[in-house]
């Protein structure tokens, strides 16, 4: 009943696609959007509809990386490839870098609360306030009592309309606008253990979160555990007026990075193509934004803490977390020469 | 009659009377009191505080201030603080100083707040103003080290340069030397946020030995705990000192001059630093430790024993701020040590813990407030609370001006009698009658608003997240809270009603800023439109809102009293709801009779048929409570 909001049609690789938001996936009546705007890819998550969905996007997903991890040029065969190389660079993670056991049990609700968008406040509020809009009208039936407005018999003709309107108008909140989404109460069903995180909550500055998380590493009198996963590093583009910043703990992948990337940076690449024409309905077409990346205009990079200029995907995600001071999303014919040297540079490092 | 006694006094006198006002209250009365003495006032007056910066223009500023010499400017909201504003939002420093650079060549003081400085700022500050002094910068961002050396060659008369908490690209410590060998006016460095290993500590130390005037020194983690001894033994007159990081290997030569160092400051008064502490080495300080009014130890990772056996030493603390290792037991041994305690902040160690990882609860806080009769100043993260302990609290502290309680998971209710805990802040604003801010937690209904809005007349900033019910917890504050300034609301059902009820409030206040809330973007709409004003911006990653039914909610909220109009820098995703905009609802994509576009509608005819404010007072009225 909502109008779609991205001009996309399903099947077109979209991320989010908005035809989904309206269908009703559980009891809530409402379909939960992370903060990606993917749907819950918990792989915990027992109800059907949504898992079906899901696999879909998922090869919707690895179709549709928009910001390449490779070499500069290569063409979608050679993507397919590198995906499978991520993938297999993924199994030998583990083996290269046997986990803790601590670290595991705290991998896991981190890389639960990354899939899942790890906001849980607003699905709170939203079933709270789908509640509360019901308490609501009891109320207001009860006071219009008094209050004699004409709007009196209006307003208890729509109160059982009420309800059913507010789920509906809710998915124009959930897709993609709020960013404090989750699907905490599938979570609560599924996994009780798993905590979602929420953005700016605890409200504890991330400079404190990033000392803590060294602070812990480097003192042995505190118990071994990790610190909070907040890692932020700049990102900036070619051509867009300032940075972003992203806090790579929230990604557990590569491909979780690059398309949240691409939701920041989309409305560079748009006001490059066009912006007035974007106003209205057009707003953020997915597949718009694809051709622009598609056209491998775009590269990402980062850079190290030596200080040398990589292309982001050549090494373990974990290592890479460590490793990387900043990103940039570089135009491909600037990152000529970015030869993935990192093996190389670990070689060496072991020689000296 | 009162014309002849006006014009007696000759401007001069008048301004040498006004020179003694310097609080910007007075001033602004004083300037209300006739033309003329506004004339005079405006020429003299040499402070200015801009607490939003889109307020006003600099162009307003500087042709009614011709002469300023010190600007205090804030940009972002505070909840960027905590990464709920993207970044590019705004709060660009830069044509501010491009204008004073101009108009104000005598300038000598800037003080930011979450704005964005470039080097370029810093360069032009450097090279416009030749008298310049003082540099604060408050958590900003946007600048490198590079711009700091610019700073330091150029600004002989340099006394303070403070980044506290800001973010810079620290490329090395090399802008330390560019302050020259004849430079010695600093009284003032602050530059612990600096990240990078490195530092030039031979520029730092001939620095610190040649500026005999300097009394605040906080350093950056890079700086190693055996190069302390040294500097401090150039600056024994130091007050506020600041280590960089306080671990190494312990080795008693290293003890033994770090603690003589330490001994020889007869006037510090203020610690903090103690990055990476290894215990060992906190015994050096013990012989400033009694004299100390100020501990920052938000960064001491050590255990509860180790933290009460420093704290015992400092018998004159009036402030502290430590992490929750310090436990229920440390909090109970240190109401009993410290009885001069004004101000503490108790932060997490782990925020994003599932479990307690320490045993921290409501009881070290209330420990606190029983025995510290000073008690003024609170933020306190902890995983449960009670209403009878907020009770507590509020009866036996009721000299609390701030007062900013986090528990941890959202909603969490009263751990004993699990209601929620409204009755407990009622309590707190109900005694604490000087209380001007507060930031609640915890399980929440309307109830407590409704007792924030009768009793919390003196609140100037109120911070809510996860609570309320319904419209009514807005009205509540916004028509109750006469002094309220600036308001800020994430994840709370809040909606169109109170806020456009009381949309004549809001320009009573400096600023509020609801994210995750339910206001419709046609009531940004209206709201923009009648309120000529008032600047309404939404913020909105996912794409123009009015691509979307008109009832759909906004994702971000800011709206701020301006006399400058809309903002010319807005980025792409922050939109502002101009006053011109023909106000035409979009109901496209609304269901028939939606109770949304029932409410627009009728709050439109309501205005014409009974003011709204009495509408809801009716809602309140009748209200179940």
């Amino acid at each position: 009943m909502s109008p779609p909001l991205l001009g996309v049609e399903e099947g077109q690789g979209s991320v989010s696609s908005p035809a989904d938001d309206c269908i009703p996936q559980n009891g809530l009546g409402i379909k939960e959007w992370n903060y990606l705007g993917l749907s819950d890819f918990s792989s915990v998550d027992s109800s059907g509809v949504t898992s079906s969905s899901e696999d879909s996007k998922n090869n919707l997903n690895l179709k549709a990386t928009e910001l390449r991890l490779g070499l500069p040029g290569s063409q979608s065969p050679e993507r397919k490839t590198e995906l499978c190389l991520l993938n297999s660079v993924k199994l030998d993670e583990k083996a290269l870098f046997p986990l803790l056991p601590s670290k595991d049990g705290i991998c896991l609700p981190l890389q639960k609360s990354v899939v899942t968008g790890n906001k849980r406040g607003f699905s709170d509020t939203m079933d709270g306030f789908s509640e509360m809009k019901g308490t609501m009208y009891t109320e207001k039936n009860w006071m219009f009592h008094g209050a004699g407005m004409d709007s009196q018999s209006q307003q208890a003709s729509v109160k059982k309309d009420g309800p059913a309107n507010a789920i509906k108008e809710q998915p124009c909140a959930t897709n993609g606008t709020n960013l404090n989404r989750t699907s905490v109460s599938d979570n609560s069903r599924s996994a009780p253990g798993a905590k979602a995180q929420v953005v700016g909550w605890p409200p504890v500055r991330s400079f404190r979160t990033k000392t803590l998380a060294t602070s812990s590493k480097n003192n042995d009198e505190v118990d071994g555990k990790p610190g909070p996963a907040a890692v932020f590093v700049k990102v900036s583009m070619d051509g867009a007026p300032y940075l972003r910043k992203v806090d790579l703990g929230m990604y557990s992948t590569y491909r979780e990075l690059s398309s949240a990337l691409e939701k920041m940076f989309s409305c560079f690449t748009l006001g490059q193509c066009g912006a007035h024409a974007t106003h209205g309905k057009e707003m953020l077409s997915e597949s718009k934004l694809k051709d622009l990346l598609h056209g491998s205009e775009y590269v990402l990079t980062y850079e190290d803490k030596d200080g040398d200029w990589m292309l982001v995907g050549d090494v373990p995600w974990e290592m890479f977390i460590e490793t990387c001071k900043r990103l940039k999303i570089m135009k491909s014919t600037d990152a000529i020469g970015l030869a993935p040297r990192a093996m190389d540079k670990s070689k060496k490092d072991c020689q000296t | 009659m009162q014309k002849k006694v006006a014009c007696s006094f000759p401007d001069e006198v008048l301004e040498h009377v006004f020179s003694f006002i310097q609080s910007d209250k007075d001033r602004n009365a004083v300037s209300m009191v006739c033309k003329s003495w506004y004339e005079i006032e405006r020429w003299c007056r040499r402070k200015i505080f801009i607490g939003n910066c889109y307020a006003v223009s600099p162009r307003m500023v500087i042709r009614r201030f011709p002469k300023v010499r010190s600007i205090e400017l804030k940009g972002k909201p505070h909840f960027a603080d905590f990464n709920l504003v993207p970044d590019g939002w705004g709060g660009y420093v830069l044509p501010w100083i491009a204008e004073m650079a101009g108009a104000y060549p005598w300038l000598e003081e800037i003080r930011l707040k979450r704005m964005v400085v470039t080097d370029e700022c810093l360069e032009l500050i450097a090279k416009s103003f030749k008298n310049f002094k003082v540099l604060v910068l408050f958590s900003c961002e946007g600048f490198s080290t590079d711009g700091l050396a610019a700073i330091a060659a150029s600004c002989m008369n340099l006394r303070e340069l403070d980044l506290r908490d800001s973010d810079v690209d620290d490329l090395g410590g090399h802008w330390l030397s560019h302050f020259p060998e004849t430079y010695t006016s600093l009284v003032s460095l602050n530059s612990s946020c600096l990240g990078s290993d490195e530092v030039s500590l031979s520029a730092l130390e001939r620095l610190v030995g040649r500026c005999t005037n300097l009394r605040t020194l906080r350093l950056n983690r890079a700086v190693p705990l055996d190069k302390i001894a040294n500097i401090l033994g150039r600056a024994p007159q130091l007050v506020d000192f600041g280590t960089g990081t306080y671990g190494a290997d312990l080795q008693s030569d290293v003890f033994s001059s770090l603690a003589g160092a330490f001994s020889s400051c007869k006037e510090l008064r203020s610690l903090s630093g103690f990055w990476d502490v290894v215990p060992a080495y906190l015994p050096a300080i013990y012989p400033v430790c009694s004299r100390l009014t100020s501990l920052n130890l938000s960064y001491v990772t050590i255990q509860s024993p180790d933290l009460v056996k420093l704290l015992r030493h400092c018998p004159s603390l009036q402030r502290l701020l430590v992490l929750d290792y310090i436990e229920d037991s440390g909090l109970e041994a240190l109401s009993s040590s410290c009885k001069e305690l004004q101000e503490l902040r108790v932060f997490p160690s782990d925020p994003f813990g599932e479990e307690p990882n320490v045993s921290l609860t409501e009881q070290g806080l209330v420990s606190v407030c029983l025995a510290c009769p000073k008690l003024q100043s609170v933020l306190y993260f902890c995983r449960r609370m009670s209403n009878v302990a907020l009770v507590t609290i509020a009866q036996n502290c009721p000299n609390l001006t701030r007062f900013r309680l986090c528990i941890i998971e959202p909603r969490t209710a009263d751990f004993l009698t699990l209601e929620p805990l409204d009755v407990g802040f009622g309590a707190i604003v109900e005694h604490c009658k000087d209380l001007r801010r507060l930031s609640l937690s915890g399980l929440l209904t309307d109830r407590v608003f409704e007792y924030i809005g009768r009793y919390a007349k003196k609140l100037e900033m109120l911070s809510v997240a996860f609570a309320g019910e319904s419209d009514l917890g807005l009205h509540h504050v916004l028509s109750g809270c006469e002094s309220l300034r600036k308001l800020e609301i994430r994840d709370c059902p809040f909606g169109d009603k109170a806020l456009l009820a009381n949309a004549a409030k809001l320009e009573t206040m400096r600023s509020l800023w609801m994210s995750s809330c339910a206001v419709s973007f046609g009531a940004c709409k209206l709201l923009g439109q009648k309120m000529p004003r008032l600047n309404v911006e939404v913020i909105d990653e996912s794409g123009p809102p009015d691509s979307r039914p008109d009832s759909c909610p906004v994702d971000k909220l800011y709206i701020y009293r301006s006399v400058a109009g809309p903002r010319f820098d807005m980025p792409p995703f922050v939109w502002t709801m101009e006053e011109d905009s023909a106000l035409q609802l979009n109901t496209i994509g609304n269901p028939i009779g939606s109770e949304w576009e029932h409410n627009m509608k009728g709050i439109q005819g309501l205005r014409a048929q009974m003011p709204f404010v009495l509408y809801l007072a009716e809602l309140s009225n009748t209200s179940q409570w």
